[in-house]
């Protein structure tokens, strides 16, 4: 699939977040919107994964360790075949199969995750059995930043750098926020590169919501060790009312203010 | 589940299963893992493995370090590549320093990791209450799918190994350090949630898990038949899922239980034990294990059982007193 294909697709997306924003329980809008485009490009155009069959053994694994994006997965997995669309409206649902943090029982999802700091290590053991076991298959893990305060997600960053797992590949959402501020305020993460650096990562610095550069950082040639994609991002990206806010992390949305916040995503579409 | 009758071993029997289950383990896990290249060997610098399993079976074994949380969650990842790890850390580490890891990654997955653990109760003697580990099973007993096995011995713990490894999800295995009595003196056959008749007997029952719980009971039994009593002794080595038929059978045909544990009373098997003659068979039962609080005394694992309640005489009192 083409980037340019990809570029329209983004806001179809972001249109099924902002709905499951608008449902009973409300949704993490603004990591979700942040996130979007990341998965956007993992699952149009890096992973290689069989919708039909999620289960496929020579499958490329994700893992979202920030599962509270879950409104984001489960758009692009509408969007790329993995959900019917139509399924995105049980979200939250007693009986459905989308919860606010991804579960197993979806086609699709390796590991629910939710309870942050855990995805990475999920993540090195993924990669270091696929490479016990020679198999070419990469292994990506998504992580918001303010998640790098757990001290779990550093006891991964150094195992998955001292087995020179070449196969992995972590991505941070950097969109600068978590609940109670930025996360600057509430526990610092710079200098975020020269930490991923330091601890032997290769490390790429690209705009979150460039889909040329994500795509570049995430199929650049593998290399002796584990990478890392820091993708700087926008919280609430592509909704105005919702960008940079803090108030835009976790959102339940009444029909007026939906209709705003689509307003505002269609605004920016045109742009 | 997998029937594990023993080989007969003859005379060896006593110089084999002499030792710590610990070390026992490592034997087994090393000819289990030449037989079976899906087995790999998860250490977190636990000490001694990287000069054995290591250097025998190199691309079968992995030190992550000293990282627990990131131990569970590698071994879960590594499950979900097709491999059977088998994870090494103390218990205390694995219950609660990782707990999380160990509910969500590995047990809520259902995946075929199994935990191996030492220092389980207060074997860690001297080393302190940082190196004990007496709610571990208070704990892991809630976790879904989790099969908790704790061997009262070497010969145990080899029937136990060589069970788990085909089970095919998550179980917690729970040793001690040093060296310990030898329990099961013979052949026996062992299988997975399915207690151990090691006495028989029918005014009471002793239902006990571990090295020296088990040791004590049958101690006690002896003691108490001196007395008249005849006391059944069950080897209830498996706390989850629980062998109820056999709690219910004890609480049917004998006049009460006494459980008796390297655990908090709080809990564990006595907990566990209560929980099913309540609902099914409503029988008296006492509870020998460790008080509530936290347990900083110095001395050896016997020296602190005794410290804490747990010993023959406290076991042969209560089941007098029934």
């Amino acid at each position: 699939m083409n980037l340019d294909d990809l570029a329209g697709r983004r806001w179809t997306i972001r249109e099924r977040i902002l709905r499951m924003g608008a449902s009973p329980t409300g949704a993490h809008v603004g990591g979700s919107l942040s996130a979007a485009d990341i998965l956007t490009v993992l699952y149009g155009a890096v992973l290689d994964v069989r919708p039909e069959n999620p289960q496929w053994p020579e499958r490329d694994r994700f893992v979202l360790s920030k599962g509270h994006a879950s409104a984001a997965l489960y758009a692009v997995f509408a969007e790329f075949g993995f959900l019917d669309p139509a399924e995105c409206d049980t979200y939250g649902q007693a009986g459905g199969r989308l919860a606010g943090h991804p579960l197993r029982r979806l086609p699709g999802i390796e590991f629910p995750t939710g309870s942050l700091g855990h995805g990475l290590s999920l993540g090195v053991g993924l990669a270091l059995g696929l490479r016990r076991a020679a198999a070419s298959q990469r292994v990506f893990v998504l992580l918001g930043d303010g998640e790098l305060q757990e001290g779990s997600v550093w006891e991964a960053v150094m195992a998955g750098s001292h087995l020179g797992l070449g196969n992995l590949t972590a991505i941070v959402d950097r969109n600068g926020w978590q609940i109670s501020g930025t996360t600057e305020e509430c526990l610092a993460l710079e200098p975020l590169a020269d930490r991923w650096r330091a601890f032997g990562w290769h490390t790429f610095e690209v705009d979150g919501h460039d889909l040329a550069s994500l795509h570049g950082a995430l199929t650049a040639a593998p290399g002796d060790g584990p990478r890392v994609v820091l993708a700087r991002t926008i919280k609430g990206s592509g909704v105005p009312m919702f960008e940079n806010r803090k108030k835009s992390h976790y959102v339940t949305m009444n029909p007026a203010l939906h209709q705003r916040a689509l307003a505002g995503l269609r605004t920016r579409s045109r742009m | 589940m997998t029937v594990q009758v023993s080989t007969e071993p003859g005379a060896d029997w006593a110089t084999r299963y002499a030792g710590a289950c610990r070390d026992h383990y490592r034997r087994v896990l090393l000819d289990i893992a030449r037989a079976d290249p899906r087995v790999i060997c998860v250490d977190s610098d636990t000490g001694g493995l990287e000069d054995g399993f290591a250097a025998q079976l190199p691309d079968q074994y992995v030190n992550v370090g000293i990282a627990e949380a990131n131990l569970m969650g590698v071994a879960a990842g590594l499950a979900a590549t097709g491999r059977i790890p088998f994870v090494n850390t103390i218990s205390s580490f694995a219950a609660t320093r990782a707990c999380e890891q160990l509910k969500i990654d590995v047990a809520g997955n259902n995946l075929p990791v199994k935990v191996v653990v030492t220092h389980g109760g207060l074997s860690g003697g001297h080393y302190g209450p940082t190196h004990h580990a007496l709610e571990d099973m208070a704990i892991v007993r809630t976790l879904p799918h989790l099969t908790v096995v704790v061997p009262a011995d070497a010969a145990e713990t080899e029937r136990a190994v060589r069970a788990i490894v085909s089970t095919p999800g998550p179980v917690f295995l729970r040793l001690g350090r040093s060296a310990t009595p030898m329990v099961h003196e013979r052949p026996y056959e062992f299988r997975l949630g399915e207690a151990v008749t090691v006495r028989s007997g029918d005014d009471v029952t002793i239902v006990a898990t571990g090295p020296y719980p088990v040791h004590f009971a049958v101690q006690a039994h002896e003691r108490l038949a001196e007395r008249g009593i005849s006391a059944r002794v069950l080897d209830l080595h498996t706390i989850k899922p629980l062998d109820e038929a056999a709690i219910v059978a004890a609480a049917s045909q004998t006049r009460g239980i006494v459980t008796v544990e390297d655990h908090l009373r709080i809990g564990g098997l006595g907990g566990a034990v209560a929980e099913v003659v309540t609902e099914h068979r409503p029988c008296p039962v006492r509870r020998i294990g460790v008080a509530d609080g936290f347990h900083d005394e110095v001395g050896s694992e016997l020296e602190l059982l005794t410290v804490a309640g747990v010993s023959v005489e406290r076991v042969v009192a209560a089941a007098a007193a029934l």
